[in-house]
């Protein structure tokens, strides 16, 4: 029985005469998904398998498909004859693109079976002389195959040999998802022991000795596993035992090593190849000089036996020298060994004479964490969720690790510069600016989150382009947008639309006993990002950002800057920065009055109606009167233009609530009712007593400046709570207050008891306010009667989605993800926004 | 919404022999958005009036409303205005609507009872009290004046309470002349909507015969025709045109084109516009062919006017337009006729959207890139943004930039000290701003680059746009 071994990705080219029985053996061994027939292929394209003028297109399709597959990470087989050395040229060239193996299984089968087979089957038409041919082909392919590529050339010969193989699947040596860790992963070491040892012992690791006091092994109390990053060796003071250490640890299971450049030369040196001695190496092999051959020959083995990168912890960890594409991880090539061990250059030179690094790691959009070394930098800094632990030791820096899954840094000092570095340490760039590409955001895009997912239909994304580059304001301060809110289900009571009793019965309905009532603001929406420090803190200049419900700059300057540092003040005032230990802090506010804002609105829209009303309903009346007067009937035609006319006189009270007078930042206050986040957290699981106690002491910090939320807390199984509350939302709205919005008083994030997310709030309107929603005459009980058909599902809906992404932007923003995660999800919450929704919901 | 018309000839009572509506009867009748209704606050022998009182239906007028005019580059747009808006209570359109079906024969000038009445002029006194005026009173009195009306038209104020907003964009409306009641009918049927200049529905090819048939005898020989025409018919130029010429097929026809004066829109840059923008076509175009450019793109392609110089150009082997606007992207299509293209012009031509302050790789390779008139589009925070993408990321081998010159605004005549030309600009250069910018882009990205105006250059000020080529530096050091 032949076993063959395939690696679990590879590309498969099954080799063999017509009639040699690929297509059988490959439904015994393989999915018939995995399994590209190039007969399967001329059907698709020319409707009959032996059609072979279509030969050229099906096998364009074929590999077409392939690269699909394996670009998705999945072993494909060909069933082909794969005679010929271009056809199998065409495979090698479609694995070596998606950086997988390639892989050959031979069957060969004496001529004279494999004729009676053909002659079996009505639909091969060929001839005898064809079959020949092809053996020919086959005898002088079998010396071809590994020149041309394939890394294993599996071959069976007789039909007995085939029946009985078996195929065993390999992992690559790059694949150890199975270890979780933790890991300590360790920057570039450099020859640089004492420091080794200093930080292994920071980090809690027991080093263990040999009779000469040498570091031989290290382990640690609660089972951690060390990472090496790799150049161990060069330009420091003792290589060798550097690698005595690592060796052992290695060896004993208690740590993973990936090879960086320095290995790689010192491999080719000890094997006496012709290598330019610089960069450190001579130290090096003087060092080495002074060890016995054998452990020089222990070195070169163990470097020998180094993968390139490592796949670690379900695929969520990737550790490779000078770091990894994400279309590299996992797969085995030439060149994915080459990044990893170089990174990849522009073919440019510095100042310096050295080569210029293309960053890929701006580029990156993977999913697993990358860590790496290779290039010395002051500071790490995370760059979409990769990050650089080379903190130039040798040259006089720190030795740092990487605490996984814990992502702390953990740095000792160099005791000193071991060696000169050629450009200094502190000319590398500093943080990187991240940068956003059209795909990240383009398109029809499932977006996954924490929350649940959804689908951003390619046209809302279109849409929301436009917004995002022409309105909104800095992506990297652009950290969240509130989500809609949803009005309570339509009231049935006379003269109503909307009404307490239907909100509170909104969150009866999933189980909620207790919900604050905050007073609806009479202004526009404002958040706001602001910094501890004026010009400071992680968001770019500026020291934060007030925008609007949409992402636009609130005012434009200077006066959103005269705001921040109003707000700043009032932080600073009422102590937060310290107690929450955070120089950043993400507010939800309403800003009032509306006018402030809203002025040219409210002029041409709202107030031109009601000067039209105003002017031509009376004229209407008095016209209408003198007709009766002359004894006509149209007394019915007059009231209704006289309700008319008071409706239009409430309307007019209702838009006049919503002006006063501002002049720059004076008249204009703040109502802030919710801390989002900050840095030690998001605040989204903090019940509403917590957020509006915190505003009301920025309130108490500027009372001049900000405004509380007037409030109630309602029990809602307790009927004096209720009318209460009710009775309160009665004045407030009577009085031309705008309505109030109902929240789950555990908190933004609230869930039901079946652990779904509940509607961060909704809101409950009052009568009077929605004149200018619905339409100065929307209380006429027939007007009334039609509005009440209103359907709130889709809006529910999008309320509920939005609010999903909001809480994933903000735990993203916590969890300091990368840019382009951040603003995918940003920018599918504005994307919801161009869904088509009754705009008076 | 209400109109009055009233007349003191003698007797007054026979106003209900004209109008055909019996003078001690409610008339009511039903029309798509409510009801009309016709009723006579007086009649006597002195003076009599006939008011026409249209009752909109605020539901209906919704369901008739489908197609509302959206602007979502407005900031905030307005989507309310479906359901909060003036129609139930200002004359427009709809009014027009209702009195050609309720005042039909009148109209036509028919009177059974008082044929010689019908056909000579009256004293008439019209009233409409409340009656949307684009462009202010003046144009009141600019379109009724010629016809033989004495125009009083007061503006309404916006708010009472709120003297310092000034007025609305009402004016209550009143006419007297002595005419056919036929012609004030007719007047008031094509001038109504015209003032209001927002049309309620669909403006079809069929509105030139019914604008023509109304406006005969006044119409052709009106001094404010063409603007007459052009909002009747909606802004759309064809059918304008093609009233004109059969208004008056001798005549050269008027510039159909041309600005109507009157417009409350944001001031837009005045009379040397069409040529500035013609001036700058050709500059950027010939700058293109200084490149040796072949593979062009034209970043922020707008309506694509651009777009159509350079595929009029073989030189050009592929120009691709982007906007981050669906709707210019879709309106440069159409304007290109890019579906009636034969293949071979076709397939030098793409449009795509992309925007400028992310980085797109597609657009990486080019030979020249154009940003004619678009990074004052962009907020001053976000440019970094667009000079990453476009000269360190897709790093074309020259760059085409044009933008205002700032200093040059003060020669335009009617733009505000101060004013920007478009309401969407976020700035507006000097010439010592654009210079700075360019070197510092210059040194930042690796670009060579030079400065000219383009357009008149004036001595003090200089040429209205600035022009900057900039050339990338070819050796990697």
């Amino acid at each position: 029985m032949s076993v063959l071994d395939i690696p679990e990705l590879a590309l498969v080219a099954l080799v063999g005469i017509s009639g040699s029985g690929k297509s059988t053996f490959a439904g015994r061994h393989f999915a018939p998904s995995q399994v590209l027939s190039s007969d399967a292929f001329r059907a698709m394209v020319a409707d009959d398998e032996n059609d072979q003028s279509a030969s050229a297109e099906a096998f364009d399709a074929l590999h077409y498909v392939a690269g699909k597959r394996l670009r998705a990470g999945r072993l494909t087989v060909v069933d082909a004859t794969n005679l010929q050395p271009h056809a199998r040229a065409a495979l090698v060239r479609v694995a070596r693109e998606h950086d997988v193996l390639p892989v050959a299984i031979v069957l060969d089968v004496p001529e004279a079976l494999a004729w009676e087979r053909t002659e079996a089957r009505f639909d091969r038409t060929f001839g005898r002389q064809v079959l020949a041919r092809m053996s020919r082909d086959l005898r002088r392919s079998y010396g071809q195959l590994a020149r041309e590529g394939f890394r294993k050339v599996h071959v069976l010969r007789g039909v007995d040999e085939i029946e009985a193989a078996e195929i065993r699947y390999e992992r690559l040596f790059n694949d150890r998802r199975e270890l979780t860790g933790p890991f300590d992963i360790v920057g570039d070491v450099h020859g640089c022991r004492v420091e080794l040892e200093a930080l292994l012992t920071r980090l809690g690791w027991r080093l263990e000795r040999d009779d000469a006091g040498r570091a031989v092994d290290a382990t640690h109390p609660s089972g951690r596993t060390a990472v090496f990053v790799g150049d161990l060796v060069d330009r420091g003071p003792d290589s060798p035992g550097v690698l005595r250490l690592v060796m052992g640890m290695v060896a004993a299971g208690h740590a993973l090593c990936v090879p960086g450049n320095h290995e790689q030369k010192l491999l080719r040196k000890l094997r006496g190849r012709n290598v330019k001695v610089a960069h450190g190496l001579a130290e090096t092999l003087a060092q080495l000089d002074a060890e016995p051959a054998e452990f020089t020959a222990e070195v070169a083995a163990f470097i020998d036996g180094l993968v390139s990168h490592y796949v670690l912890d379900g695929g969520r960890l990737v550790v490779a020298h000078a770091g990894l594409k994400q279309e590299y991880q996992g797969r085995a090539s030439g060149r994915v060994r080459a990044f990893a061990l170089y990174g990849e250059t522009t073919g440019e030179t510095d100042e310096y004479g050295l080569p210029v690094r293309y960053p890929w790691a701006r580029e990156y959009r993977g999913s697993a964490t990358v860590v790496y070394g290779h290039t010395p930098t002051p500071e790490p800094e995370w760059v979409n969720d990769t990050i650089c632990i080379d903190t130039g030791c040798v040259f006089g820096g720190r030795l740092t690790a990487l605490r996984y899954p814990e992502r702390e840094l953990v740095a000792v000092p160099a005791e000193r510069e071991w060696y000169a570095p050629v450009r200094p340490l502190t000319a590398a760039p500093a943080r990187p600016d991240e940068v956003l590409e059209l795909t990240d955001v383009t398109g029809r895009r499932h977006v996954e989150h924490a929350y649940g997912s959804l689908t951003v239909p390619a046209e809302n994304a279109a849409a929301a382009l436009e917004v995002m580059t022409r309105f909104a304001v800095d992506p990297r301060r652009l950290v969240w947008l509130p989500p809609t809110m949803a009005p309570c289900s339509t009231s049935q009571l006379d003269g109503y639309l909307e009404h307490p009793a239907e909100a509170f019965a909104d969150y009866r309905s999933v189980g909620v006993d207790r919900v604050v009532c905050e007073e609806k603001h009479m202004g526009s929406r404002a958040v706001v990002l602001v910094c501890r420090e004026p010009d400071g803190g992680p968001f770019g200049p500026g020291g934060g950002v007030v925008h609007s419900r949409t992402g636009r700059p609130f005012f434009g300057e200077p006066l959103d800057t005269a705001l921040l540092d109003r707000v700043r003040a009032a932080v600073t005032g009422a102590g937060l920065w310290d107690e929450l230990a955070t120089d950043w802090l993400l507010l939800d506010c309403e800003l009032l009055p509306w006018s402030a804002k809203a002025s040219s609105l409210i002029r041409e829209q709202y107030a031109g109606v009601g000067a039209a009303g105003r002017a031509g309903l009376p004229v209407a009346v008095a016209t209408l009167d003198a007709a009766i007067g002359r004894g006509l009937d149209v007394a019915e035609l007059r009231n209704r233009m006289a309700r008319r006319r008071d409706d239009v006189s409430a309307y007019t009270a209702a838009y006049r609530a919503y002006v006063g007078p501002t002049d720059g930042l004076r008249g204009v206050r703040l109502a802030p009712f919710a801390v989002l986040a900050g840095a030690k957290g998001s605040y989204h699981d903090r019940d509403h007593g917590w957020h509006l106690a915190l505003a009301d002491r920025l309130c108490a910090a500027d009372p001049e400046f900000c405004t509380p939320t007037r409030r109630r807390v309602v029990e809602l199984s307790d009927d004096d709570s209720v009318r209460e509350a009710t009775d309160w939302w009665l004045a407030l709205t009577g009085s031309g207050g705008e309505g109030m919005v109902v929240k789950p008083y555990a908190g933004p994030a609230a869930r039901s008891e079946r652990g779904s997310l509940l509607q961060p709030g909704i809101k409950c309107r009052g009568r009077e306010y929605l004149r200018i929603i619905y339409g100065p005459e929307y209380t006429e009980p027939e007007q009334l009667a039609v509005l009440r058909r209103r359907s709130l599902g889709r809006k529910r809906g999008l309320a509920l989605r939005e609010h999903a992404l909001g809480l994933a932007a903000l735990d993203a923003l916590v969890d300091g993800a990368p840019l382009w995660r951040r603003h995918e999800l940003v920018f599918a919450i504005l994307a919801c926004e161009s869904e088509p929704v009754d705009p008076r919901l | 919404m209400l109109l009055t018309l009233t007349t003191t000839h003698q007797p007054a009572t026979d106003l209900g022999h004209l109008l055909i509506k019996h003078p001690d009867r409610v008339h009511a009748f039903d029309v798509p958005v409510g009801t009309a209704h016709v009723f006579y606050p007086e009649a006597d022998e002195r003076r009599c009036t006939a008011a026409l009182l249209l009752d909109v239906d605020p539901l209906k007028l919704t369901a008739s409303r489908g197609r509302g005019r959206k602007s979502t580059t407005t900031p905030e747009s307005f989507t309310l205005g479906r359901y909060v808006n003036d129609r139930p209570y200002a004359a427009s359109s709809l009014l027009a609507s209702a009195l050609s079906k309720v005042y039909r024969s009148a109209l036509r000038g028919a009177s059974k009872e008082r044929p010689e009445l019908a056909a000579r002029g009256i004293p008439l006194e019209v009233r409409v009290p409340v009656l949307r005026c684009r462009g202010g009173a003046e144009v009141a009195e600019r379109l009724f004046g010629p016809l033989g009306w004495a125009v009083t038209a007061t503006a309404i104020p916006l708010d009472e309470l709120h003297p310092q907003w000034g007025d609305s964009r009402y004016v209550d409306l009143t006419l007297t002349g002595t005419l056919r009641v036929a012609d004030a009918l007719n007047h008031l049927y094509v001038l109504l909507p015209v003032l209001d200049d927002a049309k309620h529905y669909w403006v079809a090819p069929d509105e030139v015969d019914k604008l023509l048939r109304a406006g005969a005898g006044w119409l052709a020989d009106h001094p404010e025709r063409g603007l007459i025409i052009r909002r009747y018919l909606a802004h759309r130029r064809a059918l304008a045109g093609q009233a004109l010429e059969r208004l008056d097929a001798k005549r050269p026809t008027d510039e159909p084109t041309a600005d109507d004066g009157v417009s409350d829109a944001i001031p837009t840059e005045p009379a040397p516009r069409a040529s500035l923008a013609a001036l700058r076509r050709q500059a950027v175009h010939a700058a293109l062919v200084d490149a040796g450019a072949h593979r062009v793109l034209d970043l922020g392609c707008g309506g694509g006017a651009l777009l159509a110089t350079l595929i009029g150009d073989r030189r050009f082997t592929e120009i691709v337009g982007t906007d981050v606007s669906i709707q210019a992207l879709t309106l440069a299509a159409r304007r290109l006729r890019l579906d009636r293209l034969p293949e071979r012009q076709r397939d030098r031509v793409t449009l795509r959207q992309s925007a400028l302050t992310y980085r797109d790789e597609q657009l990486c390779g080019y030979d020249a890139a154009v940003l004619m008139e678009v990074v004052e589009h962009v907020d001053p925070p976000r440019l970094s943004a667009l000079e990453d993408a476009v000269f360190g990321y897709a790093r074309p081998t020259a760059v085409v930039v044009t933008t205002p010159n700032v200093e040059h605004n003060v020669r335009f005549e009617g733009l505000p000290a101060g004013a920007f030309r478009h309401a969407d600009h976020r700035f507006e250069w000097t010439r010592a701003e654009f210079a700075d910018w360019v070197r510092r882009v210059g040194a930042t990205y690796g670009y060579s680059a030079v400065v000219h105006g383009v357009g008149p250059d004036d001595p003090e000020v200089g040429a209205p746009t600035q022009m900057a080529v900039f050339t990338r530096a070819e050796a990697a050091r």
